[in-house]
Formats: structure tokens, C-alpha cells, sequence
């Protein structure tokens, strides 16, 4: 058989997903933002929800998320967006919300926000894109860069006494009751990335059922930060953040008693 | 036992050259070219094509979704 | 005809924003305005109306999420005094800059930093001028009466959703703490979902309805030259308010030889002012500026031509003294008398203060 009599429409088997703009992700190569994207816009598309999802993107690379999935987005400022998506989630209680943040806005500047947020448990899905680095401003020290990794602002390493511990959030936020599922998966593989789906499905979901705060961090590389090609950032991603940002769920409680989660009113 | 063949269509202007669908080829389907793009990446393409067998891992972990699969069962 | 009642300045905007059909109020407690969200939960609106009332873990969270809400569409106030509306700034000039409609209420108290919880002016460059970064305008509204502090609620709505530009009710500690009677306006109806995308569709973010384009809600622009048009398009918006927005009252300017400018609660402790001075025989009249931007610069620039000399009395050091001097060109002395630290002056030592610096006693 001819490649052209494969290339035919009655044999496609994966293409790119509607929902995903036409525009050139600003994206470096092989950067993990672009998968996470995809995901996300299949998932939307899968559930059909395009006409009741809005998305907030804050500052970080992923700020110019709404270029890419056609859907409703608000711009948010640095680490706000779990505070933008609790006015909009609260004053549209029928609409899905969700906030896709890197680790310097969840876990620095956003710190407060994204705690309460969950804490009250609002009804809303949060994408914690960590790559334990600053990527937008050029590759500083994040609050989850590990001990001794080598950052613009951290040339001889993250050194304890200087410049304190990696920041384990996503436990943190586990601990919360507003949240209902909290999961840290990864995309560097075809394996983890339709695991990953399943996470961000299962998320939104629950966003659905009004089950509160559902919170996916997503494992990944900032390559060009890092200063390694995209496949040596996913091994050493394996091999280095793995072993301290274990991946799993932290919380599911549609696995545990559905009576333990009270829903907000209002 | 049913063989099947797969081919995959990568987008050459869009295609960043990152080389993750290289490596999570499991047919050694994919190469990166010697030439480039009009952005100046080494697109990725089917260096040995009658290996494909439509799995989709590359169209999987493309982060620029520029990577379409077909698959025929014969 | 509305209701009668006695009330604080306070309680009033609570009442207000529930009757002008309100989606929602986010806020934290701050002295002197507490008693706006205590106000709002007493009366559980989320019962009568449907609107959202929630206490923000911070003041940027609040204004943030007025952000997310205002963006959606929704009609949406907040409060605060002077250091949690410094908190707020990042979000108010992201609020601009986005081009979002909304209510904020700054019940002034003195600074700077902590200060005080007394009254104070001192936020009027704060408010007029930006506040936040980047070149933007509120749209700033003074009452001084607890019947303004209501009339203003719905005012501010109209300015704001006309110009799609976050609105301020400048107020302070006196207003906000008084109580006066007020006539409550009458209820209008929140909007429904319907007419929300029947009216804002064209920009609301809250679903990309088939048919429609996605509404993207951003104040980011990387292309300069399409950057310079955004600020273009607002600073046109801004020009238009100054055409058609704005708003003073004159109080026996007609034979005046002396003006007083003195907006929101200074302004009544001047009305007084002109009573004692013409008790004296010094034909002294007042100018309220009722809208703070756009500032009331043809009125006084008129009376500029009529009178010897301007005192603005504010309760600060001088920073609206600076707008009236721009307007009333050379020609006549414009002077300042302020208190400061949350000291209210009085009538009489206005008077003084206007003998002394202007007409030479």
C-alpha cells in the first residue's frame, strides 16, 4: 500500500484538536506548555463545553494561553488568577472556570490566593504547570526549583541558607477540604500524557458536579531555561524532580466519603 | 494475524524541530531533516516510513500539535 | 417614591448596591467602612436578590475577583479605605487597562501608611491621577451627603458600564460614619444571563456562545504600535468623560467676590463657611466639583474671571488645589487650607484661613 492511500481521511487516527487555534504556539520547542494546551483543548471537546468554559491565564509564559483554545479567557496578573476565577466562578455558578498557572505564580506571588481559594473551595479547576523554574523572565529561581539547580538567579545552585526550601505546594493544598481531587501528573511520554488527559477530564468533571477545587500540577521542563535539549530536560526531569515531586493522586474523594466534602453555597 | 501500517503528515512549517516525537517513536519511524523550515528548525519527517504503524505517540507528545496520524489495518 | 430612612453613609452604599440590582460585592474589612460588607451580610441579599457577597482573603484578592466578575459581565462593587485601596491598585489599573466596569468605594482615612482611622482627603491624587501604573483614569465621583453615598452607587454603575472604566465613589470617614436621613432608591432588577449577553455579548466573557467569536479579557499587548492605539482609545475615552461627565454645584456664587472649592465632606463644612463669611460681610461663594475626574475646569475657570481669589479647603496637604490653580489660570491668587491626620476643620477656621490668605486680614 502507497502512502497516499494511507494518507486519507477514513484512516485518520489522530489530529489536531478543534478547539486548538490556528496561531503558532510562542512556545520554545519541546516546551511541556504546548502538550498541557492540547490536553486541555481535547478535554473541553470531549466534554463539549466550549460554550460554558472560561479560562484564566496570569502572567507566565502560558499568559498568552487564550491565543491558542477557542473558548472564553480572561488575562489575569501575576498569581491572581485563583482570586479572578473565584468572581467569575461565584457570579456564574453554571459556567465551568479554570486557572492554568506556572509555578512562580501559584507558589510565590500567588501564594495567598491560590490557598484561599481552594481553602473555600470554589468550584473551579486549577492547571499548576511546574517546571521549578521562572520561564517568561528568563529562567530565575522559582519557589520549587530543587536544592542545589542552577538558575539565573541561582548561578552556583539553590543554596538552603540563602535562599530557603523547594516548596512542596500541591501537598499543601491537599491538605485543604475545599479541594476534592488534587493529582500530579506529568506529560513527557505518550503514557503519562494520556494519563494526564485522564487527570485533567477527571478534573473538570468534577467542575461539573460541583464538587469544589480540583487541582492538577503537571510535572514539567522548561528546556530552554534549563539549557538542555528537550530530551535530556525530560530525563533529567525523571531523574531530578520525580524523586522529590512525586507523581499520583493526593486526593481523590470520589474514592473516599462522598459526605466529607460539603459544597459552597452562594 | 491483521498487519497494520500507519503514516503520519507532519506539518514542516510548524514543526518546531524539538525532536520528542523522534524518541518516542517505538518503530525508529522519525528523523529529524538536514533541511530547515522557513523559521530555520529541523523539521521532523518520516526517515523510514514503511516502519509506522499509526500509534500516534509522536502525534501524542508533539507540544505544537503539527503532527497528523493515519492508520489502515490489512 | 423610595424609602425614608436614617442610616449611615456606610450602611447606605450596602443598601444601595443591593438595590441597583448588584451581581456582586467582594471585599475585606478595613476601618472606617467595615460596615459596608457587615451591612450586606446582615441583609443576605444572596436570599433576596441572588447577588454574591464574600469576604476576600486580602484586598488584592477582592479587587481581582471584582476583575473576574466585572469581566463576565456582572455588575460588581467593592470597598475599602485608603491602605487597602493602595493594595488594590494593581488591580484597579489591570481594571482600566482591560477596559472593565465596576464600582470601588474608598472611605478615605489619613495617612500615609498606617495613619489613622480618622477622615481624610488624602487620597485624591491617588484616585484623579491613576493610582496604579500606567497612564489611566477613574472615573471619580464625591459624595457628601449619606443621600449621595446612595445616588451615587447607581450613578457610578452608569458611568462605568457606559465607559466600560472602573468608577470610584471618593468618600471618607466623615460620610461614611454619619448618619443622615436618605431617601433608599427603589429596586432594579439584577440582570439576567440573557440580557447580560443581549448588552455586553460583544466583550463579556462568561462562554463562547456558538456563532460568536472567543471574548478574550486582557490588558496585554506585546506590538507597541497596537499598545499606543489601546492607550489612544482610552485617553479619547477620557476626553469624552471631560466633555459630557462632568458634574459640581455652586452655592451663592452669583455675587461672589471670594470662591471656596472644597469637594465631598469639606465641601458641607464650607457651606457653612460662606454663611459665617457673609455674616462678616465678605461676599464668599462655593464650588463643589462633584465628579473629581473629570475635574469641573470651565466652571472654574468662569468664576476665575468673576472673583479676587480661590481657596480649595481639603483635608490634606494640597492636591486638588493643584487642579484648580491649572484651571483658574494666573490672573486671581488660588490658595490652600487643609487639615491633616484626620482633623476635620471648622467652618470658623475656614473663614480665618480665607481672611488671612486671601484677603489680608
Amino acid at each position: 500500500m502507497e502512502l497516499k492511500d494511507i494518507i486519507n481521511p477514513n484512516n485518520l487516527v489522530y489530529e489536531k484538536p478543534e478547539l486548538l487555534t490556528e496561531n503558532t504556539m510562542h512556545y520554545c520547542p519541546g516546551c511541556s506548555h504546548g502538550v498541557v494546551h492540547k490536553l486541555l483543548a481535547e478535554v473541553i471537546e470531549d466534554l463539549d463545553i466550549q460554550d460554558k468554559t472560561i479560562g484564566v491565564s496570569p502572567v507566565g509564559c502560558a499568559v498568552f494561553a487564550y491565543n491558542y483554545i477557542e473558548i472564553d479567557w480572561q488575562e489575569a496578573a501575576h498569581g491572581r488568577a485563583p482570586a479572578v476565577a473565584t468572581g467569575i466562578a461565584r457570579t456564574n455558578p453554571d459556567k465551568v472556570v479554570f486557572t492554568y498557572q506556572g509555578d512562580g505564580d501559584l507558589a510565590s506571588i500567588g501564594a495567598a490566593e491560590i490557598l484561599h481559594a481552594c481553602n473555600r473551595g470554589e468550584n473551579m479547576v486549577v492547571i499548576f504547570v511546574n517546571n521549578g523554574i521562572y520561564g517568561m523572565t528568563g529562567g530565575q529561581m522559582a519557589p520549587t526549583t530543587l536544592i542545589g539547580q542552577v538558575t539565573a538567579t541561582t548561578p552556583n545552585g539553590r543554596d538552603v541558607g540563602r535562599n530557603g526550601y523547594p516548596l512542596k505546594i500541591t501537598e499543601l493544598i491537599a491538605q485543604l477540604p475545599g479541594t476534592s481531587y488534587v493529582t500530579r501528573q506529568s506529560v513527557h511520554t505518550p503514557a503519562t500524557i494520556r494519563k494526564c488527559k485522564k487527570a485533567i477530564a477527571k478534573a473538570f468533571q468534577a467542575a461539573l458536579d460541583k464538587k469544589g477545587t480540583s487541582f492538577v500540577e503537571v510535572v514539567s521542563t522548561c528546556n530552554m531555561n534549563w539549557k538542555m535539549t528537550p530530551v535530556k530536560a525530560n530525563e533529567w526531569m525523571v531523574e531530578n524532580m520525580f524523586p522529590f515531586y512525586v507523581p499520583g493522586d493526593l486526593k481523590d474523594s470520589s474514592k473516599a466519603d462522598p459526605e466529607s466534602y460539603t459544597p459552597l453555597k452562594n | 494475524m491483521a498487519k497494520v501500517i500507519g503514516a503520519v503528515v507532519v506539518n514542516n512549517e510548524e514543526c518546531k524541530g524539538c525532536g520528542l516525537c523522534v524518541v518516542a517513536c517505538p518503530q525508529d519511524v522519525l528523523g529529524q531533516n538536514k533541511q530547515v523550515n522557513s523559521r530555520g528548525y529541523h523539521y521532523s519527517f518520516m526517515k523510514n516510513p514503511e516502519a509506522c504503524i499509526g500509534c500516534s505517540n509522536c502525534a501524542t507528545v508533539c507540544p505544537d500539535t503539527c503532527i497528523t496520524v493515519y492508520r489502515v489495518k490489512i | 417614591m423610595g424609602e425614608l430612612r436614617l442610616m449611615k453613609g456606610n450602611e447606605v452604599i450596602a443598601e444601595a448596591a443591593i438595590r441597583c440590582g448588584c451581581d456582586a460585592y467582594f471585599g475585606y474589612p478595613i476601618t472606617p467602612q467595615s460596615e459596608v460588607m457587615e451591612t450586606l451580610m446582615d441583609r443576605e441579599p444572596w436570599d433576596e436578590t441572588g447577588m454574591v457577597v464574600l469576604q476576600a482573603e486580602s484586598e488584592i484578592a477582592s479587587i481581582h475577583m471584582i476583575y473576574g466578575a466585572a469581566a463576565s459581565g456582572k455588575k460588581v462593587i467593592t470597598s475599602s479605605s485608603s491602605p487597602g485601596i493602595s493594595l488594590m491598585a494593581e488591580g484597579i489599573s489591570y481594571i482600566a487597562g482591560a477596559e472593565l466596569p465596576c464600582v470601588i468605594v474608598n472611605v478615605q482615612r489619613g495617612g500615609p501608611g498606617l495613619g489613622t482611622i480618622q477622615p481624610s482627603q488624602a487620597d485624591y491624587w491617588q484616585s484623579t491621577k491613576g493610582g496604579g501604573h500606567g497612564d489611566y483614569r477613574l472615573i471619580v465621583l464625591a459624595p457628601s451627603s449619606v443621600q449621595e453615598m446612595n445616588d451615587f452607587v447607581e450613578l457610578g454603575f452608569k458611568l462605568a458600564f457606559k465607559y466600560r472604566n472602573p468608577a470610584m465613589i471618593l468618600t471618607d470617614g466623615v460620610i461614611g460614619q454619619t448618619m443622615e436621613k436618605v431617601i433608599l432608591s427603589d429596586y432594579i432588577p439584577r440582570l439576567t444571563d440573557e440580557e447580560i449577553n443581549e448588552k455586553y455579548g460583544s466583550w463579556a466573557t462568561n462562554g463562547r456562545k456558538p456563532g460568536r467569536q472567543r471574548n478574550i479579557i486582557t490588558s496585554l499587548e506585546m506590538d507597541s504600535g497596537r499598545m499606543e492605539q489601546n492607550n489612544l482609545r482610552l485617553q479619547a475615552k477620557y476626553a469624552k468623560m471631560e466633555e459630557e461627565e462632568v458634574l459640581f454645584e455652586e452655592f451663592q456664587c452669583e455675587d461672589a467676590e471670594y470662591l471656596l472649592v472644597a469637594f465631598g465632606s469639606s465641601s458641607r463644612i464650607c457651606q457653612k463657611t460662606v454663611d459665617l463669611a457673609r455674616e462678616k460681610g465678605i461676599k464668599v461663594g462655593l464650588l463643589r466639583p462633584i465628579t473629581l475626574f473629570p475635574f469641573p475646569k470651565k466652571p472654574i475657570a468662569a468664576l476665575a474671571k468673576q472673583v479676587k481669589g480661590i481657596l480649595v479647603v481639603e483635608m490634606n496637604a494640597g492636591q486638588m488645589v493643584e487642579d484648580v490653580q491649572l484651571a483658574a489660570g494666573c490672573a486671581i491668587p488660588v490658595k490652600h487650607f487643609g487639615r491633616m491626620g484626620g482633623i476635620i476643620p471648622s467652618p470658623g477656621e475656614v473663614v480665618e484661613a480665607l481672611e488671612q490668605k486671601l484677603i489680608g486680614g
